[in-house]
């Protein structure tokens, strides 16, 4: 197959199902709609998406999916037995920006089971390969969301401060954290020192062993650390960042988090996490980590902008016979030419025009 | 190279003045024409007056990677940036305002006319209070007077146009204020530029 022929976005989510089978993940096909009920009951996890909704012939309210990841994990036998699976689906839901409706193109990787610390590895490495295939100019930011849990635990604030709070930490928003935890009576300096520490991970995690005091805090630093030498073993190892930005959505993240920017493109492309309280939600024991990379967005850096529609237009005119068109057509594809046949210049852009109207050829 | 989109009018020309203190300056921008675009190469920055009600979507989407915008705005379109600092110029605040003598009872539906249709509906949730959004594009406060609205929601600076209209702020929703919000990929490949930037700007804001 002439590789041309394949957009670049086709062109990588190609090269991302091939990644993804090296590393033993299994193609998981499913229907484009499923029961609103699963929705429904994990609004929280779709982080209040809207949804298109329709009613099944015999009245069941049915939606077209606006997520993948709720499709795997309902179906997972529980079992401890672990499952790697990877998807390459349209998803339907409202755009943010505009609120219209959208079918969206993702790609990415869900690991079910008994997740271990080497799955945790593997899928964070997995996420930097993929961000790898699509430029050699990308971030993956990575976040222990242990950590910051532990930190709002220990400072008691409640649930609404806790919301306030990480929305301060996603923006990176010092002004307005430390006049939150003014008004809430809580010191602010731990949390003010988490939105400051980012950068490289060696770094980074020195200055984490000040910030992290308590068992909670130190345990999930640990594990962060073993991933990040596991990480700095990889080729990948000066695209990581750690930052304390990564809080993922909902409520349903509580371990390693991160999100995935290409330069070029102004939101991130690539956003995933371990999300076992999910699946506990659900009344499962397993646990679940996984990504998604969003390839709608990568047309913003599409570099395969063609400068013609075709190699050459054929014009021809009723005076021509069906039989000599079709041997003019013939002939200019067997030559390596791609060709339209027109009967006038339509406004494709082409390389040359082959006029055989009224017989004649130029 | 650091693309900056500034907020046309005077709170813009006065963040700007900051920019040029810090080291940022680039001279042509003072130049009166109907140019839009503004460079200093040799500074790495390019600046670009936009409606201030525009200067998140330059930033959200990535065709500036640093801007200055309202808090107002912020909070109405919640846009996925950074929020670096507070200017702390600009200053004014969201209020509910309505006639002198209005008296919420509670007892029907509290019609609410706004420019921020986001901000007035979770300052209402909050508390539980059924509202009547009507969405207005300008002369707010025109609302209360001919009875389309009980209140408003709107910026308030010295609040004279509320008094030359018998109208009194009722409740602050929140305190407003210029920031500079950072496209989030921008952050992560112009790291250094971002940061030396805010450094300096927070410098001129301390001062």
């Amino acid at each position: 197959m002439s590789e041309n022929i394949l957009r670049e976005e086709e062109m990588i989510a190609f090269e991302l199902r091939a990644l993804y089978q090296k590393y033993g993940y299994l193609p998981y096909k499913m229907s484009k709609f499923e029961e609103y009920d699963l929705y429904a009951r994990n609004k929280e996890f779709l982080e209040g998406a809207r949804i298109v909704t329709f009613n099944d012939t015999d009245g069941k309210l049915l939606a077209l999916k606006p997520d993948i990841t709720l499709s795997i994990i309902k179906n997972d036998a529980d079992d401890g037995a672990k499952r790697k699976v990877y998807y390459n689906e349209n998803v339907y839901r409202a755009s943010k920006k505009t609120g219209a409706f959208k079918e969206l193109h993702q790609i990415g990787v869900e690991c079910v089971g008994d997740v271990d610390l080497y799955d945790v590895y593997e899928t964070v490495c997995l996420a930097a390969a993929s961000l790898s295939k699509i430029s050699d100019k990308f971030v993956l930011d990575v976040s222990h969301l242990g950590i910051l849990t532990a930190v709002l635990q220990g400072l008691n604030g409640g649930k609404t401060f806790e919301k306030a709070a990480k929305r301060c930490l996603a923006e990176k928003n010092v002004h307005e954290l430390k006049t939150l935890c003014e008004n809430y009576g809580v010191p602010s300096e731990k949390l003010t020192a988490l939105i400051g520490t980012y950068g490289a991970p060696k770094t980074t995690l020195e200055k984490l062993e000040n910030v992290c005091e308590s068992d909670e805090e130190k345990a999930a630093l640990e594990e962060l650390k073993t991933i990040c030498a596991l990480l700095e073993t990889t080729k990948y190892a000066d695209n990581i960042r750690l930052d304390f930005s990564v809080t993922g959505g909902g409520n349903y993240y509580d371990n390693i988090v991160f999100k995935g920017f290409i330069d070029g493109i102004g939101e991130g492309v690539l956003s995933g996490g371990r999300y076992d309280k999910l699946l506990a939600r659900m009344g499962k024991k397993s646990g679940a980590i996984g990504f998604a990379v969003y390839l709608d967005l990568l047309e913003e850096i599409q570099t395969d902008r063609r400068e013609t529609d075709v190699d050459v237009v054929v014009l021809y005119d009723e005076s021509v016979s069906v039989e000599e068109v079709a041997k003019t057509v013939r002939k200019l594809i067997a030559e390596g030419n791609s060709v339209s046949a027109q009967k006038t210049e339509s406004g494709l852009r082409c390389k040359r025009y082959v006029d055989i109207r009224g017989g004649k050829q130029c | 190279m650091l693309n900056i989109a500034l907020p046309k009018g005077r709170l813009g020309e006065k963040v700007y003045a900051m920019f040029e203190r810090a080291g940022y300056e680039c001279p042509s921008i003072k130049e009166n024409n109907r140019k839009l675009i503004f460079e200093n190469a040799e500074k790495g920055v390019r600046y670009f007056w936009v409606k201030p009600s525009d200067v998140s979507i330059y930033v959200e989407r990535g065709a500036a990677d640093v801007g200055v915008c309202g808090k107002d705005i912020l909070a109405e379109y919640a846009p996925d940036v950074y929020e670096l600092l507070d200017f702390k110029t600009g200053v004014c605040r969201m209020a509910v305002a309505g006639p002198k003598d209005f008296y919420d009872d509670g007892q029907r539906t509290l019609k609410v006319a706004t420019k921020f249709e986001n901000c007035a509906k979770a300052f209402y949730a909050k508390k539980g209070r059924d509202i009547d959004i009507i969405k207005l594009n300008g002369s707010i406060e025109i609302a209360p007077i001919l009875g389309l609205s009980d209140v408003i929601v709107d910026i308030v600076e010295t609040g004279t146009t509320l008094k030359e209209n018998n109208l009194d702020v009722i409740e602050t929703v929140f305190p407003i204020s210029a920031r500079l919000i950072v496209n989030k990929a921008s952050f992560k490949f112009k790291t250094a530029a971002v940061e030396d930037l805010t450094e300096k700007l927070r410098g001129m804001i301390e001062e």
